[in-house]
């Protein structure tokens, strides 16, 4: 191995630790794909402009055609296929099949993972740009429609399924909510964000 | 894509002498703009020096009052803090206006800060570019260039800088720490973004090797009350064509001290000092705005197709004037 061009990386991936050898050049989505078979991960535009790459790196939503693989090392990466707990959909899996939040679903696996942080992100607090006032005081905003419009803009849908996914999202901010609700939790107290 | 090494620093001069040790090596932030330039190969280094575990990752409050924003704060985190939502809310809602939720997360202050134009010339290996190969010509000036500049351009380029945080930064007169070989240094960002010239091709100040540590916003309470606000050509996740971060202080009608700075206008986030100082101590009032806006924009040189972006600045001066001073009503 010459390590002005590649370098040996252990990747955690869904829990699970991964030893390999790669190209420096390796993005983290390519890694994914041909490296360890986890194709569930999408390669739409390679240049972060569609959000179908969409993976969570220690819980934040990020594009894995833009992340190397060799500057992954040391961090929890987490991709559709390990969404589920176990037999059991997330329900924001839960709520895209229920809504039909697709068509072809090229860019599903991306639009799910981006949703799962969207509403992890929110319950956190964050604010976006369709926040009418951003000061802290002025309080959480409701995850309404244009919220999840705009949060969402990272992932584009080719067929345009966007009414569906719109409420698929908001249905499972609802179930979050409910569930955090009937375990007494507090807002963003399961927050990775 | 050339072939690179790869080394990841963990302390700030450690990343500096890794960077020395080859003349084509770079830093990498969150990689969202220098690895897709490297994929088109308008970017080609030999090593990368991965800065994102270095302790830069803090945002404090300082002795006086300052904040001190770390190089590798990532701009979600930039965006989310309390602080700067109290304090600084237009630099949460520009951040939050650039790029999407994903790339956000990934991108860093300081790779934010050295983002390269999106000028489409400049992107394209195939086409002559000033600022990509020197002295090869810019074919935006008589091409494609309806997002291009109308401020402080030069013959050999018309780019513009594409940073939203760049502008609120701006306004709200930044400090960039430095760290170099020779030690820590600052450099105001009103003198961080260097004029076009006939060197499109030196875009900062910086000295060779430079690190960014991060960067200072001195306390003004002025910005507690400002705003971001972005023209695009979607309703979001699409760079500006014209955007404007507006901090205003008003009473009984008159204006104590306001802060302007325009994007998507120039090869630099604009900071509109002409408007502010035509603004200082007058009527708070759309016709002075207007008027302000006016003697900042009769400097403007627009091209054939980027005319549009003069009335759209003044729109925006305007507008976001008359909502602060609206608000400060209340
Ligand atoms: C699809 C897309 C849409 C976008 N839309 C917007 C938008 O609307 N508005 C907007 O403002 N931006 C937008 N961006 C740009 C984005 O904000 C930048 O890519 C990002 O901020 C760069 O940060 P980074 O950490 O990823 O930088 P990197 O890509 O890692 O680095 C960029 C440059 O900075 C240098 N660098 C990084 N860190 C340091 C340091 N600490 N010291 C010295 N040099 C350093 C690198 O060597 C490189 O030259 C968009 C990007 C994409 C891909
Ligand atoms: S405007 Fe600047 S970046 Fe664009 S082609 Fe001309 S020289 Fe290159
Ligand atoms: S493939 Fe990564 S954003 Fe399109
Ligand atoms: S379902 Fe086809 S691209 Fe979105």
């Amino acid at each position: 191995m010459d390590p002005t061009k590649s370098s040996a990386i252990s990747l955690r991936v869904n829990g699970e630790r991964h030893s390999l050898t790669v190209d420096n050049r390796t993005t983290l989505l390519d890694a994914l794909r041909e490296h360890l078979d986890l194709t569930g991960t999408k390669k739409g535009c390679d240049q972060g402009q569609c959000g179908a790459c969409t993976v969570l790196l220690d819980g934040r939503r990020a594009n894995s055609c833009l992340q190397l693989a060799v500057a992954t090392e040391g961090r929890e990466v987490t991709t559709v296929e390990g969404i589920a707990d176990g037999e059991r959909l997330h329900p924001v899996q839960q709520a895209f099949l229920d809504f039909d939040g697709y068509q072809c679903g090229y860019c599903t696996s991306g639009q799910i993972c981006s949703a799962v942080a969207v509403i992890e992100e929110h319950a956190a607090g964050w604010p976006s740009a369709a926040t009418a006032d951003v000061r802290p005081e002025a309080g959480p905003s409701p995850l309404d429609d244009d919220e999840i419009r705009e949060r969402m803009s990272g992932n584009l849908c080719r067929c345009g399924a966007y009414v569906s996914i719109v409420r698929a999202v908001a249905e499972a901010a609802a179930v979050r909510e409910a569930a955090d609700s009937a375990a007494g939790g507090s807002r963003g107290e399961r927050v990775t964000a | 894509m050339r072939e690179f090494g790869y080394k990841r620093a963990t302390d700030v001069p450690e990343a500096v002498a890794l960077l020395a040790t080859d003349p084509e090596a770079r830093f990498l932030g969150g990689g969202t703009n220098l690895v897709d330039l490297m994929k088109t190969g308008v970017e080609s280094p030999a090593l990368l020096v991965d800065v994102r575990g270095l302790p830069l990752d803090r945002i404090e409050v300082a002795d006086d009052g300052a904040l001190k924003i770390g190089a590798t704060v990532t701009n979600s985190d930039l965006a989310a803090d309390p602080e700067v939502r109290r304090r600084y809310p237009a630099l949460t809602e520009a951040v939050l206006a650039g790029a999407s939720g994903q790339l956000r997360n990934m991108a860093t202050v300081g790779g934010n800060l050295l983002q390269r134009t999106r000028c489409g010339y400049f992107g394209d290996t195939a086409q002559p570019c000033n600022k990509r190969v020197p002295g090869s010509g810019c074919p935006a000036l008589a091409g494609e260039h309806h997002n291009h500049a109308i401020l402080d351009w030069s013959e050999h380029c018309v780019a513009t800088h594409p940073s939203d945080m760049g502008v609120a930064l701006a306004a709200f007169d930044a400090v960039v720490s430095i760290h170099t070989a020779d030690g820590p240094a600052e450099l105001p960002l009103s003198e961080f973004y260097l004029p076009v010239g006939d060197t499109p091709h030196r875009e900062n100040a910086l000295p060779p090797g430079a690190l960014i540590t991060g960067v200072t916003l001195p306390a003004a309470p002025v910005a507690a009350r400002s705003r971001y606000r972005k023209v695009r050509e979607r309703a979001s996740f699409a760079f500006a064509n014209g955007s404007i971060a507006a901090a205003l202080d008003v009473e009984d009608g008159t204006v104590r001290d306001v802060r302007l700075a325009f994007g998507a206008v120039a090869s630099r986030p604009w900071r509109a000092r002409k408007a502010e100082r035509a603004l200082t101590g007058g009527p708070a009032t759309a016709e002075a705005f207007a008027a302000a806006a006016d003697a900042e924009l009769a400097a403007a040189e627009p091209l054939a197709h980027n005319g549009y972006k003069v009335p759209l600045i003044r729109n925006l001066v305007v507008a976001m004037l008359t909502e602060l001073t609206q608000e400060a009503a209340r």
